[in-house]
């Protein structure tokens, strides 16, 4: 029984923040739209019962998504935005993580802290600081000028490249972490033996430290991935006008067109999407469990 | 038939497969390796005995080229190795911790140096298989490190290393990690091994008995410096200082002075003021020099009677006895308070055991039985 409540209360905790809320999108979802308070009209009337629900039942809005272009285009420029800035992100945390994990032991619990510091100031201050940095007369540009690097400032806010910047800044430790783990357990005689087989430094590097730190690649990779996919705050703040991101589009139908029926049904979607890349992030922890045993 | 005796050292033609050549290795201000001039022979098996800390490992990892001599150069086969990298050298490496990639297999792991030599596909195979068999792991060839026991994991670390044909096999403290009975089989599997392929073995180890069961020379190292080099019975009979004697087996020390009274014989006197102890030894002592008179306790004698027609003879009253099963070591207490160890096989039963504590014994030995050793 005492062993059953204490399962009990995370499934609670699921229930009641993730289950109920996700069954009330999903009702907004198949209702339709009306300019009232709240902009929607319930699909659900108790009167007359559940056979009229089911007679009433369409998907509108969900075939609406297919008939836009701009859904389908927000989604696959979200996924590409995802995909482009994960690599980016493994490609700048995995050097970071490797520093830290060969670093001598009496630096490594500093070293961690300059990565979990930026987490001690709000997250929408340090993108706002970004911009201060990226803006035409922002101090990056300033300072290229300053050095005669270039003569006329780039524009560097406002575009995919801001946006790019703005995730790998802010994600960055989410990648280093998993990594440094994994390889922070790599026993370093592994490489000596790889590199007494006959192996050169960088062969050893890749056929021993890159497949023994696999498992904390993939999960840094996923913990990038799985929020990029639905990022808001970067695009909207960083990125231009040509930024396409199924976060802002979402916000939109949200705030600006007061269309619930369809935001909603723009957030099931990318939940469904979300899934399938959860699904195997657990994959791979359990993998990884199973490895250990 | 007569067994050709094994003795490269002794032969002044013979041209030692490793050099080493004052070498000297200093991490900081801390000296590990100290001005070290050592030769190895090919085929030998040889040890490396030592406490931690005295620099045996730091020697291992300069043959394997995970460190490189502060001073000194060190010779493979007459080739000078401080410029070679540890991928381009002669010698494999079988690490304590074994080092096994839990990534692969038992047979990707054996094949793992082979395939950085782009050797053929089917020779890899054959080979692989020849070490399989060698160790006896072919059934356990697809299985994942972390799928085998101790035991085989050792076999499977012996087998990576032995399978691209070193010049030089290393061994950091092979068998560390194993049960005395497991280590015990291993060690005589090891030298089966040694003999079957013909490599120069160099093993890592601070168990003694581990040493003098495996190695055709032991040296033993203290504070970065060799002590002594020498076969398991010349280390173990003739040690050559006090920390020899005392390191390698039981023994007893008995300080005293030397007064020669013969050719190679000697009276010590010591500090009990009891009759002068005779001693034969080979290398000479001034009269009155001060000595040690190292002694193991199996050859000392205990009776319940004085004997008589012996060189030394000591009463004592027995303080302990260690009962080791097969033997059982008797901690002799002197009239002056020093403590003789004697030991003597267990041939009848516990319960007839012929004395008990308290009980005052003779102790005897004769007078070649000890080594004396100058301070």
């Amino acid at each position: 029984m005492r062993r059953f409540s204490l399962i009990a209360v995370p499934y609670i905790w699921l229930l009641v923040l993730f289950l109920v809320p996700f069954v009330i999108v999903l009702k907004i979802s198949l209702s339709d739209y009306a300019i009232s308070i709240p902009p929607y009209i319930p699909q659900f009337d108790p009167d007359s019962g559940i056979g009229a629900l089911l007679a009433k039942l369409d998907f509108e809005n969900f075939v609406w998504l297919t008939e836009d272009d701009l859904y389908w285009k927000a989604y696959l420029s979200s996924l590409k935005i995802a995909v482009i800035s994960t690599f980016l992100t493994l490609l700048v945390g995995y050097p970071m993580a490797y520093a830290m994990a060969r670093a001598p032991q009496e630096w490594r619990a500093s070293l961690m802290m300059l990565v979990i510091l930026p987490f001690w100031t709000s997250f929408l201050i340090r993108v706002y600081a970004w911009m201060g940095i990226l803006s035409k007369e922002g101090f990056l540009n300033q300072f290229l000028i300053w050095t005669g690097v270039i003569s006329e400032p780039l524009t560097i806010l406002n575009t995919n490249t801001a946006v790019y910047i703005g995730i790998v800044y802010t994600y960055l430790p989410f990648m280093i972490l998993p990594i440094y783990a994994a390889l922070e357990r790599l026993d370093e005689s592994l490489i000596e033996a790889a590199e007494d087989l006959g192996c050169s430094r960088l062969t050893a590097f890749w056929l021993v430290t890159i497949p023994l730190s696999k498992t904390g690649i993939i999960a840094g990779c996923f913990l990038v991935f799985i929020p990029v996919l639905g990022e808001f705050v970067i695009p909207s703040l960083l990125g231009g006008s040509d930024t396409l991101m199924i976060g802002k589009v979402l916000w939109e139908e949200f705030f600006s067109n007061q269309d619930w029926p369809v935001a909603s049904a723009v957030a099931v979607v990318l939940l469904l999407l979300l899934i399938i890349p959860i699904v195997l992030f657990q994959r791979n922890q359990q993998k990884q469990e199973e490895a250990e045993q | 038939m007569t067994i050709p005796e094994f003795e490269p050292w002794n032969d002044p033609e013979a041209k030692p497969l490793i050099q080493f050549q004052n070498v000297t290795k200093r991490f900081g201000d801390f000296t590990a390796i100290d001005d070290l001039t050592i030769g190895i022979y090919e085929k030998e098996f040889f040890a490396l005995l030592g406490p931690s800390g005295c620099g045996k490992t730091t020697m291992m990892r300069m043959l394997a080229g995970f460190e490189t001599p502060t001073e000194g150069a060190i010779f493979l086969a007459g080739q000078d190795m401080a410029p070679v990298p540890p991928n381009k050298r002669a010698t494999n490496m079988m690490f304590q911790s074994y080092a096994l990639f839990p990534h692969l297999s038992i047979w990707e792991n054996i094949a793992f140096g082979l395939k950085r030599e782009k050797m053929p596909k089917a020779d890899i195979d054959d080979r692989v298989d020849e070490m399989l068999r060698l160790t006896r792991l072919e059934k356990f060839a697809s299985r994942k490190p972390h799928q085998i026991s101790g035991g085989q994991r050792q076999r499977v670390a012996l087998a990576r290393s032995l399978a691209k044909h070193p010049k030089l096999l290393l061994l950091d403290e092979p068998l560390g990690a194993l049960d005395k009975k497991l280590r015990q089989e291993t060690q005589f599997e090891l030298m089966d091994i040694q003999e079957k392929t013909g490599t120069t073995f160099v093993i890592v180890t601070h168990d003694q008995e581990e040493a003098m069961t495996v190695a055709s020379r032991v040296a033993v190292m203290d504070h970065g410096k060799i002590i002594q080099v020498a076969t398991p019975d010349r280390i173990y009979e003739t040690p050559n200082s006090v920390y020899v004697a005392d390191f390698i087996g039981e023994v007893n020390i008995i300080d005293g002075t030397a007064t020669p009274n013969g050719e190679d014989s000697y009276s010590v006197a010591w500090k009990d003021g009891q009759a002068p102890l005779n001693v034969k030894s080979p290398t000479s002592f001034s009269d009155g020099q001060s000595c040690h008179l190292a002694i193991r306790p199996e050859k000392v004698t205990i009776n319940a009677e004085k004997p008589t027609g012996v060189d030394n003879a000591v009463e004592g009253k027995i303080l302990d006895i260690a009962y080791l099963g097969n033997l059982s070591t008797y901690h002799v207490e002197l009239p002056s308070g020093a403590v003789i160890k004697a030991q003597s096989a267990n041939t009848r039963r516990i319960s007839r055991r012929a004395f008990t504590w308290e009980d005052t014994v003779w102790l005897s030995w004769t007078a070649t039985a000890g080594v004396l050793l100058a301070t």
